[in-house]
């Protein structure tokens, strides 16, 4: 019954250079249904859905809508058919407004810009969302969750019935997440199409009608959700079961390594105190602006303090700068892996050592090529990076590798805390478990481990102790036993 | 290739080109483009004019170059931060002037040290409004460039400043082992940068820096010191090239120099280095001047009147360009 379907993929093959990144893929969806696309990074998620949107043309297959054959040559062809897609990562103008960013091809209906009807305009479709955003506010002054939300509303703007989300809540704390999920329901009630691209199964089985399977390159299958479950998907994803997700920790819990006293830093920063032993897993929770991110960059010394002391290895430290923090053994992955994290276009070797420099170089600053050929060889093989060879571009990686290499730095460097800020962000079920083993590696060592994360099973499955922040104060700790989902939400949320 | 796991929003083929016969000889034509071009330079100059391949010409064309060359080496430095330096020029003139007013009245020695100290200094201070003050560099270097400029005019009121020192004429016009020592100077410095580049700390954190700013402070590396390091750095190879200016010629000019901050750029970016930051190569930098001086050579030796020389320089710089913007797309 092919005329059910809103749009149909059919055989969809492509391949980059020598490499098929999609093998006869099939993909149907029909009017007003949540479609679910999982698969691991890699599997060819993402440019399936680039097809659609037009953003990468396709070596063969048929795309119909309505049962009729469309032909899409690019992102304006797709978007007049109706087809809107939210990257994951954003293409905001960061220095216009909010209203500008939503309108932006279509801002004045004569030579004139109305201003007044414009910003009224995205007003009407951010409330309509439920979000309390200015419309004339730059978009560099936002979070990135309210970043997002533009990125919905302009897709919004332009009518379309198919809508794609690419790893929409990686960014969103639970609040948020609430908030979109009603948003996906109220849509699909209008008859939208959704195709909706995540790792959370947890959120897929809340709210997908279908859910597709692609791996490497394939269509593993659709199931229904009601008549599958998580273990099912998994195995089809990765052949793995779902209790091996938090691997156990032999760690043992030594002296305090950080301890924070009335930490001060801007507007979401207010008296934070706490401490991180050796060997042990700080976590750090609470919803998007709560002031996590925030209170670990003060620590490291990426934001001003104003106010508070910080003593690492029980002795009072001054860092003002990362390269104090550095000094001090302190470590940060930080939460946006590309902007800030890693050298995209520069090999995996530069990466590796660059918080280590001094350890592979002598007198007056020269590399010694063979020690650092000798210490990158070692974590490529110790952290089991994918890659052609040390001397591969960050950017060939796959989310995970990449990942990984951020992380190579501060193994290299020794440092006795580190900081992780999201570490598994946008990163695969498989690469996600090797990511958790190396962490407890990393803590069975001695190293104390600060880590911020929105995942709320990774938080409870990885951490010794939780600290949950509110409106910038922390509002509670909880300890192993005491973690679920529910004591962290009512910390978070408060009441 | 099938063992490396892929991201599915990187698309890049990387080594991973289909090895058929004619996109490997593509692939090689986009990765040597610079090389390449140079190559067919020298063999059309070589069948328009029988002059051309004479060592007397040769040697001409890299004495005329080695300036811009050694301006193109700091230039480059300068862009790999991922910034720009619109100084060189003037600081050219200022080193020329201020070179031969120092031998006026001191030894060689000191004079070229103290101009180089000069150079290092209104280098530097660009390097401090940058990389401290976080202005602009195209904002910072203009100021510069002007002022540097300013400067030149005053110290020499505005004359050509005549020094009758043979230690400097003899550097200028001396050779050793038949070639001109400017031209040897010119390859020193090259040489250093290239050391610079691969096998120094310093080296690789100006490349880091212009990649990805944020990153590399984040990793713990003071990022402020190295951009201010490579303005001196430029200031010091724009002075160089002053001091040979005025060893050729035994004058001190404040109009010398005029745009050359222009060609610099111009033979950094037909060496492929992106003005972003981050790539880049001394070596193909070295093939960007000497690319832009035989495309004055040649076009001496055939008697073309300057103003078509520079119509016919600026479409050389966007043809190379162009190759390279054919490259990014095959890569991508």
């Amino acid at each position: 019954m092919p005329e059910n379907y809103c749009v149909e993929m059919r055989g969809i093959s492509k391949a980059f250079g020598g490499v098929n990144a999609l093998k006869n893929v099939d993909l149907a969806v029909k009017k007003g249904e949540i479609h679910a696309l999982v698969g691991e990074n890699g599997a060819g998620k993402s440019t399936l859905m680039k097809i659609l949107a037009g953003a990468i043309a396709r070596d063969n297959g048929q795309i119909l809508l309505d049962g009729g054959e469309i032909s899409i040559t690019d992102p304006k062809s797709a978007r007049n058919l109706g087809i809107g897609i939210i990257y994951q990562e954003f293409v905001l103008a960061k220095d216009l407004t909010v209203a500008e960013n939503i309108f932006l091809n279509r801002l004045s209906e004569g030579l004139i810009i109305n201003w007044k009807k414009l910003y009224r305009k995205a007003k009407d479709l951010l409330d309509n969302l439920g979000f309390d955003i200015n419309p004339s506010a730059t978009i560099d002054t936002l979070s990135v969750a309210h970043q997002q939300i533009v990125e919905i509303c302009k897709a919004l703007s332009e009518n379309s019935r198919i809508l794609i989300f690419d790893e929409p809540t990686a960014v969103l704390a639970t609040r948020e997440v609430e908030r979109l999920f009603t948003l996906l329901e109220t849509l699909k009630k209008q008859d939208v199409s959704i195709i909706y691209i995540s790792h959370r199964l947890e959120e897929i089985f809340r709210i997908a009608d279908n859910i597709t399977v692609l791996k490497d390159g394939s269509t593993v299958g659709t199931v229904r959700t009601k008549d599958s479950g998580k273990d099912e998907i998994i195995r089809m994803m990765i052949g793995r079961n779902l209790e091996s997700m938090f691997p156990d920790r032999n760690a043992e819990i030594g002296e305090e390594v950080l301890r924070v006293e009335g930490l001060n830093s801007g507007q979401r920063v207010k008296d934070v105190s706490f401490v991180v032993k050796a060997g042990e897993v700080v976590g750090i929770s609470g919803l998007v602006g709560a002031g996590r991110t925030e209170t670990v960059r003060a620590v490291f010394g990426a934001d001003r303090k104003d106010g508070g002391n910080v003593y690492v290895m029980g002795k009072p430290s001054n860092i003002k700068s990362p390269r104090d923090a550095v000094r001090h053994g302190v470590g940060l992955l930080p939460e946006d892996r590309k902007a800030q994290g890693v050298l995209l276009h520069l090999p995996i070797k530069i990466n590796s050592t660059m918080s280590a420099i001094k350890k592979i170089s002598k007198g007056m600053g020269w590399i010694s090529s063979q020690e650092e050929n000798k210490l990158v060889e070692d974590l490529v093989k110790k952290l089991a990076i994918k890659t052609s060879g040390i001397d591969a571009d960050v950017s060939s990686l796959s989310g995970g590798n990449q990942q990984k290499v951020a992380f190579s730095k501060w193994l290299a460097s020794n440092c006795r805390i580190l900081i992780l800020d999201e570490p598994t962000r946008g990163v695969d079920v498989g690469a996600k478990v090797e990511i958790y083993k190396l962490i407890n590696e990393i803590a069975g060592q001695g190293v104390g481990i600060l880590m911020i994360s929105s995942d709320m099973p990774e938080i409870i499955g990885m951490c010794d102790r939780v600290m949950v922040m509110k409106d910038g104060l922390v509002s509670g700790e909880l300890a192993k036993s005491d973690l679920s989902e529910e004591s962290i939400l009512r910390l978070a949320i408060g009441g | 290739m099938g063992g490396s796991s892929r991201s599915e929003l990187d698309i890049s083929p990387g080594s991973n080109v289909k090895p058929g016969g004619l996109a490997v000889a593509w692939k090689y034509i986009y990765k040597y483009n610079t090389l390449i071009m140079l190559v067919l330079l020298i063999i059309a100059s070589s069948m328009i004019s029988p002059a051309f391949f004479t060592e007397r010409n040769i040697f001409n064309l890299l004495r005329q170059i080695s300036g811009l060359t050694i301006i193109s080496m700091g230039m480059l430095l300068v862009i790999l931060t991922g910034g720009i330096d619109l100084s060189v020029g003037s600081l050219l003139a200022l080193g020329s002037v201020i070179v031969a007013l120092f031998l006026n009245g001191m030894p060689l020695s000191e004079a070229i040290l103290l101009t180089l100290l000069v150079g290092a200094l209104l280098g530097g201070a660009s390097g401090f409004l940058v990389s401290f003050a976080k202005m602009a560099p195209f904002v910072a270097t203009l100021a510069m460039m002007t002022i540097a400029r300013g400067l030149a005019f005053i110290v020499s009121g505005g004359h050509p400043i005549i020094t009758s020192s043979e230690g400097l004429s003899s550097f200028g016009t001396g050779y050793f082992l038949h070639i001109p020592l400017p031209v040897i100077l010119m390859f020193v410095i090259f040489i250093i940068t290239v050391i610079v580049l691969r096998y120094t700390v310093f080296g690789r954190m100006v490349v880091a820096i212009g990649s990805n700013e944020t990153a590399v402070r984040l990793s713990g590396i003071g990022v402020k010191g190295y951009k201010f390091s490579v303005y001196a750095i430029a200031g010091v190879c724009s002075v160089i090239a002053g001091i040979i200016s005025t060893s050729r010629t035994g004058v001190g000019s404040p109009i010398v120099g005029t745009g050359m901050e222009l060609d610099a750029i111009a033979a950094v970016v037909i060496g492929g280095a992106s003005l972003n930051g981050g790539r880049g190569s001394a070596f193909n930098t070295l093939l960007g001047a000497l690319i832009l001086g035989l495309i004055g050579n040649i076009m001496n030796l055939l008697s073309v009147p300057a103003y078509p020389q520079q119509v016919i320089k600026g479409l050389i710089i966007v043809i190379a360009v162009l190759m390279q913007g054919i490259k990014k797309q095959s890569d991508n």
